[in-house]
């Protein structure tokens, strides 16, 4: 697959993060560079895409993902795309330019650039992205990457706060986009980007349309931080001011607008689109403005002023005429690019002063009289004085307001909004520019203030000299760029608009006119209460934010445990009875529903003997059932008798694999409990047996629930037995055993060909749960009254000493000699049966289960007859070195068929001619269960000797005790 | 046969499910291993029961499929039967463990007043 330039913009980013994470050193400029170097390619392969989608088309690429539910990676840039990720990675570069200046040497600026890239690549990826579900994917990714970016100081509570905010709000909006999204493609069939574009009348007349629409801005509306969801953003202003540049005037924030722009042809136009869209725009465009000018923070300040440019676009989207789509995109372009320089400018300010108080800063102009001018210019962009380029997209909403689009109040109000929120802009504006950089200075700053080094004034000077050019001359600059964007949002009808500095004197210069003065006035008026203010009146009441927490609080904690009050418990039994009782249920429903009948074929002929052997592992069970609770030993035993019935079962139904790994298996597990037992309790005689109605009630209704469980099962099973089986996969497996696997035991070829992948699995968990066991059993403190030496051993112990002429310890050394030797002579016999086992397992009984279980037998005999430490002094086993080399080499058998091509576990056989022994079946799939064996040998062992060396835990214990007591 | 058989996964799985609900950790251990051989068995008995019949091919891969006895319930019961041992050592020592740290063999970690 050639490397198309769409797939090369994207994936630069994330490859890049990587590298940034590997790079070697704890050196900032490597990764300084690497950063902005990718970011710098990213720019110039967009730019080099232009010719492209200048005409009018779109750069596609589709991957196949999963075609059958019409989900493909599908990239696409049309002329918006192409003006966004221009947007994205320019601001990007100029920000990376700042950032190497602006952090600290104590920030660990690794993690910041890996954030970053991946952060840009999310927001490319929102941008390209033409398969709306992977749209959604990217649009997650940046909620999670900003989340990452705003907590960056995770030191700061503030900042954790922040990035939990913005994740809670912009992680529920993307998840209420995903639903919308899911409606769309389910209206339009596809989730095609394309497909969807096409399908606008479609959709707005389907019956979800306004479920689809009201999920699609609650995550768009969230993403941009309109009202009411504007809270998180002044929060998010915990961030490092790089951050805040990028994530509040080209991303994030913008993402939202963004996608309303894009699906504006599909979804706008309606009745619900304009009342939803209007009143939260311009709710945020004029309260945001408002909220902005009594911030006494720098950085809040400029928040809140997004908060209210960004209500202006949504404004502009709202009224549904393309002249006002255009207007929106345009000022998406201005906003970012006075926003940008604007945080950086702030980010300069709290850098050279140490602060960003507005209180406390001013006539800073004097002290550095470059990012002055610079940021004033840009703040004039923000309160859109002419010739800058924000006057030009307010003049255009200016007129866009004036027309009437629908009639309604909300249209009928739209003016007067437009030129309040636009003066109150002026009055913020002008409020930054004279409150820091006029005025007397104070005594003392909290650092000596001067100019920063020139690169990092660089691309702040950068952007305002853009927001000049555009500003007045906007037709020979952004005018095509911006021609291409809109009519590729439009769909190629664009409409006509004249993007020129002077219109003649007409109603939108008037407004103009009239907002700036109105601002001045204000600020002139009311300039030093502002200054003074804690708290704007009016709304400064409604806190968004202390809502939040209120809600979190009640979600995440009160209802949480009232919830778990009322439906949970710490205690076992209940549980397991509530299962136990839903497992009954769920069994009993249908068979109640449909009605229990059985099979044609009846009950077969019966052995007696069979029966009989039935009636002894019954009686087993309920008599292990009975006396588990005093008598373990006595239940163990039991247990042991049904398992062994069990397994003749096996052997009588025509199942000798299972019958030979029931055997071994109950022989370990049987050691294994046993070991167990040593450190469990002895039964007290003086706790007495519960008496009084309520545990006899309880133990009534256990014994209830078991006796409808079991004639359930009873009922069941019969039920499915007496049926003539279906046509199963198993005629499958036989036909193909010999002739595609090699084997004649169908059920090893199953298990490890067929099925390897499961058995591979299983393994695995195999290995995990024995590495769980050694873990636990590490730091094991046995119940104080399980340290003790057992009572058998203080018997021999004690008439050891009685006796004058035997030593101490002799009853015990001697303690079953005869079969402890036989054990020890065993061993080779073992491994040989072991071995036998594993060899014949392709074509008769047995296999790499069986044989591993037998072969760990072998070794647990070995401590049994010994002792732990003469056979720990002897015999290195190494479980773990048998788990970890049977899982690889399994897993490698499987792989080294990918290297002939063939997928993961396809094996080879062949019959290999040997001296002596004559034809050998040699099958990869011998490997593969060589590597079962291992895993099952080693999990078993360490499992079984894990707790075996535990008994020297006691001696080491014991001894310290008894050296105490010699010595008193 | 069928009969005897079905009465015995019924009893094997009531005396689990019996010492499932008990308050002693051990009791929980050997329910668990009765619930394990009721719920093998009846997997197994969904291949329904054959007498005398092998799941192993003759030389050279001979054999009438129909007269075998059906190998995938004994391949899936197979690793059930490993894995179970697997599962049983863990809850054995997950309980020793709680009881050292614990003091009390109660299922709960604490006698109940």
């Amino acid at each position: 697959m050639e490397l198309s330039p769409l797939l090369l913009i994207l994936i630069l980013p994330f490859v890049a993060s990587l590298a940034v994470v590997l790079s070697p050193g704890a050196s900032r400029e490597p990764v300084t560079w690497i950063t902005g170097l990718t970011l710098l390619a990213c720019l110039i392969v967009t730019l080099s895409l232009y010719p492209s989608v200048s005409g009018g088309d779109a750069l596609r690429l589709q991957i196949d993902w999963i075609p059958s539910l019409g989900l493909n990676f599908t990239l696409r840039m049309d002329g918006f795309a192409w003006i966004f990720a221009a947007l994205v990675s320019g601001i990007g570069l100029l920000v990376v330019m700042y950032a190497r200046y602006y952090m600290s040497a104590d920030d660990p600026v690794r993690r910041f650039y890996l954030f970053f890239l991946a952060f840009t690549g999310s927001m490319l990826g929102v941008v390209l992205s033409g398969n709306l579900v992977l749209l959604v994917v990217f649009w997650e990714l940046t909620s999670i990457f900003s989340f990452l970016l705003i907590g960056y100081w995770q030191q700061s509570q503030a900042a954790r706060d922040g990035a939990r905010m913005a994740m809670t709000v912009t992680g529920m909006g993307g998840l209420a986009l995903l639903g919308g999204v899911l409606i769309v493609g389910h209206i339009v069939g596809s989730y095609d980007l394309d497909d969807a574009l096409r399908s606008g009348n479609l959709i707005r007349s389907h019956s979800l349309y306004v479920p689809a629409l009201l999920l699609i801005l609650l995550g768009t509306l969230t993403k941009s931080a309109q009202f009411p969801f504007h809270f998180w953003l002044p929060n998010a202003m915990a961030a490092p001011t790089p951050v805040s540049a990028f994530l509040h005037s080209a991303t994030m924030v913008k993402a939202g607008v963004f996608l309303m722009a894009r699906l504006w042809p599909v979804l706008s136009g309606t009745p619900e689109w304009f009342m939803i869209l209007g009143i939260a725009g311009m709710t945020s465009f004029v309260l945001g403005a408002y909220l902005a000018m009594f911030q006494n923070d720098l950085k809040g300040l400029l928040a809140y002023s997004t908060i209210s440019h960004l209500g202006l676009i949504t404004l502009l989207l709202s009224l549904g005429s393309p002249l006002a789509a255009g207007a929106a995109i345009f000022h998406m372009l201005n906003h970012a690019t006075f926003k940008a320089s604007l945080f950086m400018a702030a980010g300069i300010i709290d850098h050279e002063t140490g602060t960003r108080d507005m209180r406390r800063i001013s006539g800073l102009f004097r002290y550095m009289p470059i990012t002055g001018t610079l940021a004033m210019v840009a703040c004039a962009a923000m309160a859109g004085v002419p010739l800058l380029n924000g006057f030009l997209s307010k003049e255009m909403f200016f007129a866009e307001a004036v027309e009437t689009h629908a009639d309604s109040w909300l249209d009928t109000a739209a003016p007067y909004a437009a030129v309040l929120g636009s003066a109150l802009a002026v009055t913020y504006s002008l409020r930054l520019i004279h409150s820091i950089f006029l005025g007397t200075p104070p005594e003392s700053f909290p650092r000596e203030p001067h100019e920063p080094p020139f690169w990092m004034r660089f691309p702040v000077m950068f952007l305002v000299v853009a927001c000049l050019v555009v500003g007045i001359m906007p037709a020979q600059t952004i005018g095509p760029f911006l021609h291409v964007a809109v009519s590729s949002v439009l769909g190629g009808a664009a409409p006509e608009y004249s993007l020129a500095l002077w219109h003649g004197f007409n109603l939108p210069l008037a407004m103009s006119i009239v907002a700036l003065v109105a601002g001045v006035l204000l600020y002139r008026v009311a300039g030093d209460y502002l200054e003074r203010s804690e708290r704007p009146p009016l709304f400064g009441r409604i806190q968004g934010q202390r809502i939040f927490e209120r809600v979190m609080v009640a979600i995440s904690w009160r209802w949480a445990h009232l919830f778990e009050g009322a439906f949970g418990t710490n205690r076992l039994q209940p549980q397991m009875r509530l299962l136990v009782a839903v497992a009954v249920a769920a069994g009993a429903v249908p068979l109640l529903a449909s009605g229990l009948s059985f099979g044609p074929l009846g009950n077969g002929p019966t052995d007696f003997a069979f029966t009989g052997l039935w009636s002894v592992g019954m009686i087993c069970a309920v008599a292990a059932a009975y006396q588990a609770k005093f008598h373990r030993l006595a239940a163990l035993a039991l247990l042991g008798g049904t398992g062994l019935v069990t397994c003749l079962t096996f052997v009588w139904l025509s199942a000798p694999d299972l019958a030979a790994t029931q055997l071994v298996v109950e022989i370990v597990t049987t050691v294994l409990i046993l070991l167990g037992l040593r450190w469990l309790p002895k039964r007290s005689l003086d706790v007495p047996e519960p008496g009084g109605w309520r545990p006899r009630l309880r133990r009534f209704r256990d014994l209830a629930i078991a006796v409808v469980a079991g004639l359930g099962m009873t009922a069941i099973s019969y039920a499915v037995m007496t049926r003539t089986p279906p046509d199963s996969i198993a005629k499958f497996f036989v036909e193909k055993a010999y002739s595609e696997g090699g084997g004649l035991n169908v059920v090893n070829v199953i298990l490890v060909d067929f099925r390897g992948f499961d058995t591979l699995g299983e393994i695995t968990v195999l290995a995990v749960v024995a590495l769980t066991v050694f873990a636990l059993l590490r730091r094991f403190r046995p119940a104080p009254d399980s340290i003790e030496r057992p009572e058998q051993q203080r018997i021999q112990r004690s008439n050891d000493e009685a006796e004058p002429d035997t030593e101490v310890g002799a009853t015990k050394a001697e303690y079953l000699y005869v079969p402890s030797v036989i054990m020890q002579w065993m061993f080779p016999v073992v491994i040989v049966l072991a071995a036998y086992l594993f060899l014949r397992g392709h074509d008769a009984p047995g296999g790499g289960f069986a044989a591993g279980v037998a072969m760990a037998a072998g070794f647990i005999l070995q401590y049994m007859a010994a002792g732990t430490v003469w056979v720990e002094d002897r015999l290195r086993i190494l479980p773990v070195a048998w788990i970890g080399g049977g899982l690889l080499l399994a897993a490698f058998t499987g792989a080294a068929s990918m290297l002939l091509g063939d997928s993961f576990l396809t094996s080879y056989f062949r019959y290999l001619e040997l001296p002596i022994v004559g034809k050998v079946p040699l099958a990869s799939a011998t490997l593969f269960d060589l590597g079962v064996f291992g895993v099952v040998v080693g999990a078993t062992v360490l499992m079984l000797i894990a707790i075996a060396h535990q008994s020297i835990r006691r001696l080491r214990a014991a001894r310290l005790e008894e050296e105490r007591q010699r010595w008193n | 046969m069928e009969l005897t058989l079905a009465i015995a996964i019924g009893v094997l799985t009531g005396s689990g499910v019996w010492l499932v609900l008990r308050p002693r950790t051990y009791q929980l251990v050997i329910g668990l291993s009765l619930l394990a051989y009721a719920v093998n068995l009846f997997i197994f008995s969904m291949g329904r029961l054959r007498v005398g019949a092998a799941p192993v091919l003759g030389p050279g891969g001979a054999g009438d499929p129909a007269a075998l006895a059906d190998p995938v319930p004994q391949a899936l019961v197979l690793t059930a039967i490993v894995i179970g041992f697997a599962t049983t050592a863990l809850l054995l020592v997950v309980l020793l463990v709680a009881r050292g740290l614990t003091r009390n063999d109660h299922v709960d970690g604490r006698e109940p007043n």
